[in-house]
């Protein structure tokens, strides 16, 4: 997935120079032995104190006090603007430019509609699956817009902005929906589910949480390949979740490793109170999953996530610290609301109440609150809003209808790209499955799938 | 403290002797000889004698001449090293060739826990090879990334008991990863998990597990189980420079019995071709991993008792796994056994005895024998009773030529 270290072979380089590591390879040939290197000050009758190796710092009281973190204030949320587009510090400002912030505003709204036409095809029976970004849409795009377009990017599902925001066309996403021989995936994956290697983006998929380690892992790929390339800007691995996919032991795994091995790496939670039926009450009694990060000692950050000045100031922030010294962690919990429904396949009003969902729309939400701001700017104002909605509307059904009469892919790649290569016995297997398509044409649909029943034959010609 | 009496001094000596360690997270007392070591009386069981067993090469122009090696290590030295060791050195040959090897598992630093990756942080440095906290899902996750952005990482799981906290992380994104970016070319092909496997006499229910055959069951993987220093050597090797993600289980009880002369230079053996071991006219028999020197032994007595032929087969590579050369061997001897440690229902052998009944059907005398463990755990003081031994191969030897 990166652009510049592929699977070549870099050689006759060193590239393990010394580093402010304490451990160094260059300097010294022998490691010492783990004893030596976490060792507490060794406890004898007459010294003053003890040092216990988990906990080095920890001062002896004989005071016995438990920590309730209920009685703690909760961690306060970062916010730039109020919910009526006033920016709080007029001194620090938005550092955001005005050409930027239409571009932003743009992108929102081109996902939030692209959104809603999606959803009724999918009521409509064109589309297997959908899933909206409602009410998330300036986490995505405000976070995707303060990082590097080479950093490389981990996502949970509901992070269409940030694919948008990086360049991936309407006809990208189309083609990912509709399963069309043009889609990257093939037609392996439900919609949604996308990927780009272009945009440094890895390709989604449903099980939650799994990503995150995956994140921490690239990352020490990147911090090796930062070390080696000391000339390429320095890149860093960014991910996103859920609040619920953070009570998998998948997110703990991977703070903690991306922590013992100091990774640069952002891990982005999307809190938006709910995990399909589920509120954040039944998902933890902490506050949030900021306050974990402490735990990992990892630095940490809540925002207001309908704040896309916030969210991008954030980003950029983490991403000075992530690459500080080489590369650490960073957390940062984006705070908002699940508008619309889990899924197509989910009615929300069975457990939550429809005036609540009506009342977070009206109150609060990214569009509108960058909307405010560019109004009392003077950059927008409502005929350029109807202009932007209408013509919006158009290029995606435009793009929706090119997607829609695209044939399927092949019927090949169901087997392609399992291995490197094609197995003896996956190469029976498509004997077999051709064979019963010869033999029962009329049970399958070949025709809709690009080459028909003769892209297998392809698949059984002995390798050059 | 309060001066010990002299008796109590001596029982902590004797208690405190150094002893052969098992496991750091289970340091009950190591009496493997006890559990594990055949009956008084015993001429079948007991007879693996790993210092004179066919299966190893104890000189060297015997490991040279084997016909996979390329022709300039066939010319080269040979050095008498155990199977860790051989572990050790591909390891070593991988980091020193290709700097996007990274190692790295729980206690691996220090040389790991049964010394397979001693001295490498010293002459590698901590940024390649290093320990991860204790979280299973998380150092493979760790390395699925890390795979996925052009690293070749090597995981260790401590043990094959513990490998299923990475369960998902192995099922759903290590063997999915390339089928699912499609076209974007992404995958995490350069990964191997390295895991000790099998039964080790005392290992009772956490240290014992063969979970080869669900890895198998899993399209994506690549499973692999060496017999010897020399096929760890240049199956590891094969392993990390393989595109896909490899399962790479290594025969704990072998790590330090299995002793032979192996090649000092690198060398690569393939990953799709099971090993003849031993050719036979009367009946074939197909393992992998540790049992196979029971499988010997089991036929030297029985070619010796009944005056048969056994073929005996290495898999080396459950899955994907070589059909030809079983079939072809199943095809000329009319008969076959399997044998692994785990438990038959749905193993290694179901699928092997099913491809050979579908495929070789009309050359079969007798039906396929399989000799596995019970359906059962393996209880610390049972493992005698539990996995195959000798004398089970023996019988099914026996039963099978006699149906």
């Amino acid at each position: 997935m990166s652009l510049r270290f592929g699977s070549r072979r870099v050689r006759g380089r060193i590239i393990w120079r010394p580093t402010a590591c304490s451990n160094g390879s260059k300097t010294s040939s022998k490691v010492p032995p783990a004893w030596q290197t976490a060792r507490a000050v060794a406890s004898t009758p007459t010294a003053e104190k003890v040092l216990f190796p988990g906990a080095l710092n920890s001062e002896f009281t004989n005071t016995l006090k438990f920590l309730t973190p209920s009685t703690n204030k909760a961690i306060p949320t970062y916010r730039v603007m109020d919910q009526s587009g006033r920016v709080l510090d007029k001194e620090v400002g938005v550092d955001t430019g005005e050409e930027e912030a239409l571009a932003l505003y743009k992108n929102m709204v081109c996902l939030s509609i692209m959104d809603l036409l999606m959803f009724e095809a999918q009521r409509q029976g064109r589309l297997s699956f959908y899933m909206v970004s409602a009410g998330e849409e300036g986490i995505a795009v405000g976070s995707a817009s303060a990082l590097s377009p080479a950093d490389v990017i981990f996502c949970q599902y509901r992070e269409s902005g940030v694919y948008m925001q990086r360049g991936f066309t309407l006809d990208d996403f189309m083609n990912q929906l509709f399963s069309n021989r043009k889609d990257a995936g093939l037609g392996r994956n439900m919609p949604v589910h996308y990927g780009s290697k272009k945009l440094n983006i890895h390709t989604i998929s449903s099980t939650l949480a799994t990503q995150i380690p995956h994140t921490a892992g690239a990352a020490y790929a990147l911090k090796l390949q930062n070390m080696q390339q000391p000339d390429v800007p320095p890149r860093i691995a960014v991910c996103y979740f859920g609040e619920g996919a953070a009570s998998e032991g998948d997110f703990h795994a991977a703070l903690n490793i991306a922590a013992t091995r100091q990774v640069p790496a952002i891990f982005i939670c999307r809190n938006n109170g709910y995990a399909i039926s589920t509120p954040t009450s039944d998902q933890y009694r902490g506050d949030g999953i900021a306050s974990r990060g402490a735990g990992y000692g990892i630095d940490t950050l809540r925002v207001d996530g309908n704040d896309i000045f916030a969210v991008r100031r954030a980003t950029k922030e983490a991403r000075r610290l992530a690459l500080e010294n080489g590369g650490k962690p960073v957390l940062i919990e984006m705070m908002a609301y699940r508008v619309g429904h889990h899924s197509t396949s989910d009615d929300s009003f069975a457990y939550r109440q429809r005036v609540e969902v009506e009342d977070w729309k009206r109150r609060d939400n990214p569009i509108t609150r960058l909307r405010k701001w560019l109004e009392g700017r003077n950059l927008w104002d409502e005929d350029k809003e109807r202009e932007l909605r209408s013509r919006q509307r158009k290029e995606i059904l435009a793009a929706f209808d090119r997607a829609e009469k695209e044939k399927k892919p092949a019927i090949k790649h169901a087997f392609e790209d399992v291995w490197e290569h094609m197995t003896e016995e996956q190469k029976m297997h498509v004997e077999e499955l051709k064979d019963i398509l010869h033999r029962y044409p009329k049970e399958y649909d070949v025709e809709q799938h690009e080459g028909g029943v003769a892209s297998l034959d392809e698949l059984l010609q002995p390798k050059r | 403290m309060a001066a010990r009496t002299p008796s109590i001094r001596a029982l902590s000596r004797y208690l405190l002797r150094p002893r052969p360690f098992l496991h750091p997270r289970c340091q009950h007392q190591s009496q493997s000889k006890r559990y594990s070591a055949a009956a008084a009386g015993a001429r079948l069981n007991g007879t693996v004698e790993y210092d004179t067993t066919p299966l190893l090469h104890h000189t060297s122009p015997s490991a040279l001449s084997n016909p996979e090696l390329p022709e300039d290590v066939r010319k080269g030295q040979t050095k008498r090293i155990n199977l860790y060791t051989a572990i050790n050195e591909a390891l070593r040959h991988a980091l020193q060739t290709d700097e996007r090897v990274l190692v790295f598992g729980e206690d691996i630093q220090f040389g790991g826990v049964f010394r397979c990756t001693m001295n490498l942080a010293a002459d590698f440095g901590t940024e390649r090879v290093f320990n991860t906290p204790l979280t299973e899902q998380g150092l493979v996750g760790f390395a699925i990334g890390a795979a996925s952005e052009g690293m070749r990482p090597v995981a260790e799981i401590q043990f094959a008991d513990y490998v299923f906290p990475a369960f998902d992380q192995i099922v759903n994104e290590a063997a999915k990863y390339r089928y699912r970016t499609g076209t974007t070319g992404v995958h995490c092909g350069g990964l191997v998990i390295r895991m000790p496997t099998g039964v080790v006499g005392h290992g009772a229910l956490y240290h014992s597990q063969s979970p080869e055959a669900l890895f198998s069951h899993t399209p994506g993987l690549r499973v692999v189980i060496p017999r010897s220093p020399i096929q760890a050597k240049g199956l590891l090797l094969s392993s990390i420079r393989a595109n896909d993600p490899v399962i790479f289980m290594e025969p704990k009880v072998l790590y330090r019995a299995a002793v032979e002369q192996v090649p000092v230079l690198p060398y690569y053996l393939p990953l799709d071709k099971a090993d003849v071991l031993k050719t036979g006219t009367d009946v074939t028999i197909i393992s992998y991993g540790t049992p196979l020197y029971t499988c010997s032994a089991a036929i030297a007595a029985a070619e010796k008792d009944f005056g048969c032929s056994v073929e005996l087969i290495d898999l080396r590579t459950i899955y994907p796994w070589d059909r030809a050369t079983v079939l072809g061997s199943v095809r000329k001897t009319g008969r076959a056994i399997v044998v692994h440690e785990s438990m038959m229902n749905a193993g290694v052998g179901a699928e092997v005895a099913a491809t050979i009944q579908e495929r070789a059907f009309l050359r079969l005398e007798a039906p396929v024998k399989r000799v596995t463990g019970w359906a059962t755990h393996t209880g610390l003081i049972f493992e005698k009773f539990i996995i195959p031994d000798v004398t089970r191969v023996y019988d099914a030897i026996k039963k099978t030529i006699d149906y």
